[in-house]
């Protein structure tokens, strides 16, 4: 055991951890109103619009992250066309690929957690908020989301970490999260055990605050 | 288009090769993550603090951690560790592990956690009574596990278990940085030397959709077979 190793490798790699929950907050930000979209578009009565969703949703948890990240980093700069519109700027940097990458994967399962949470609601308060006369944006809002929110936090939170663990990819794509920089001080002193340690560490530290943040969710939307 | 096709001048055949890689890895891994949970989900289910201790230390961990972090550990520190136990008995030349063996490695221990999961929830939401019964009737601890237990198990399990078969099937393009040739590196490669990505990519997403769509048709008729009667 290299434990100097370990003592200076836990600075670069606490720094990294930054990237990585860069990464992670924005995916998640973006992600959420991708998935809600879906969701929405998956509950339409419009079986076109309907089968669209469900595609898209299909597809993205189907492949691998990887070949997502691949496709969107070396395949779209490929388009000559793309590559003279203003949205270049956005995709040749890998960061914001990444980022574009992180969000449709999360959308698509987020849109798949969202959907069951709308169907559970029970069918009773929706008709109890129309019989009070609440029109329809009302009663999206003010009743159907907050039960949403609550039925799906469970499922949500695990959604997180899946993710959390999902940006690791982005060390593929040349970022310096904190499996990139992992790996560059493995391959540079060999001591891969010493880094697992380190790094998986606050790995595992990232996980037990997601996981505890998400059960103070959960008690204090549950009304009681 | 015709980069595709068989033959010398197309990728057809390397691809297929490839994809047969990616179903031998999958399923090796699955097969090995198999039996760490049969190591692991009676350490979670024991009496005794300790072993519970260490079933849930491999469950948190290996769930916790990037699989990718996971891989490169086995990828770098493999070798090394081998030649440390080989060291022991008196074998003091360089081993090389073959990436097939790391990669399947890698991924079956990461595979084995979930599966450790899905069986301790599919134990554990067996009907008491069903435990209580063949203890009544006198049944040895072989019936008892093999013909009590176990089938009811499965059916419980299953459904979850083709949730862990998916996982690990996507997993499986991350070996590809250990330079293993299945889907993911084939395609690299190809990308590489033909400068056309986005085809190759695009093609290796639609080789998984087809794999999770295929083992999914499969695994929903094995859940109804074993949910007959129910």
């Amino acid at each position: 055991m290299d434990f100097d190793l370990m003592i200076t490798s836990f600075p670069k790699l606490l720094n990294a951890a930054l990237i990585t929950l860069k990464l992670l907050s924005a995916s998640l930000f973006f992600g959420l109103f991708v998935g809600l979209l879906f969701a929405i578009l998956r509950l339409n009565n419009n079986p076109v619009i309907n089968k669209f969703a469900y595609g898209y949703s299909y597809v993205f948890r189907g492949t691998p992250l990887l070949v997502q990240i691949f496709i969107i980093y070396f395949g779209l700069g490929q388009i000559e066309y793309f590559r003279s519109t203003f949205l270049w700027v956005v995709f040749k940097e890998p960061y914001w690929c990444a980022i574009i990458a992180f969000t449709l994967n999360t959308g698509a399962y987020t849109s798949e957690i969202l959907r069951s949470a709308f169907q559970t609601i029970k069918p009773g308060f929706i008709e109890a908020g129309k019989s009070l006369g609440i029109s329809n944006k009302i009663i999206f809002y003010k009743i159907q989301i907050p039960i949403a929110i609550k039925q799906s936090l469970p499922a949500y939170g695990n959604e997180i970490i899946l993710m959390m663990k999902g940006t690791s990819l982005a060390s593929t794509v040349t970022l310096l999260d904190l499996t990139g920089v992992a790996k560059y001080i493995i391959s540079t002193t060999f001591k891969p055990i010493e880094v697992f340690i380190v790094a998986g560490s606050i790995y595992l530290f990232m996980t037990f605050v997601i996981h505890n943040l998400i059960k103070y969710l959960e008690k204090k939307f549950s009304y009681q | 288009m015709e980069l595709l096709y068989f033959g010398d001048n197309g990728w057809g055949d390397e691809l297929f090769i490839a994809t047969l890689m990616t179903v031998a890895v999958s399923i090796t891994a699955m097969f090995i993550g198999f039996l760490f949970a049969l190591i692991f989900t009676p350490l979670k289910l024991s009496k005794y603090k300790i072993l519970n201790l260490i079933g849930n230390f491999y469950t948190t961990v290996i769930r916790g951690v990037p699989e990718l972090l996971v891989i490169y550990l086995f990828f770098f520190g493999g070798s090394g560790a081998v030649m440390y136990v080989a060291s022991i008995f008196g074998y003091f030349e360089y081993i090389e592990i073959n990436a097939f063996v790391t990669g399947s490695f890698a991924i079956g221990i990461i595979s084995g956690a979930y599966s450790t999961e899905v069986f301790r929830g599919a134990i554990q939401s067996i009907d008491k009574g069903q435990f209580e019964a063949s203890k009544v009737l006198g049944f040895n601890k072989y019936i008892h596990f093999f013909k009590v237990i176990m089938p009811q198990m499965l059916r419980l399990a299953l459904p979850n278990l083709s949730n862990v078969w998916q996982i690990t099937l996507k997993d499986t393009s991350l070996i590809s940085v250990t330079g293993l040739v299945e889907i993911m590196r084939q395609s690299y490669i190809a990308a590489g030397s033909t400068r056309d990505p986005l085809l190759f990519y695009s093609f290796a997403a639609v080789l998984y959709l087809l794999l999770t769509f295929i083992s999914m048709k499969f695994l929903n008729r094995l859940e109804k077979n074993y949910s007959r009667g129910f």
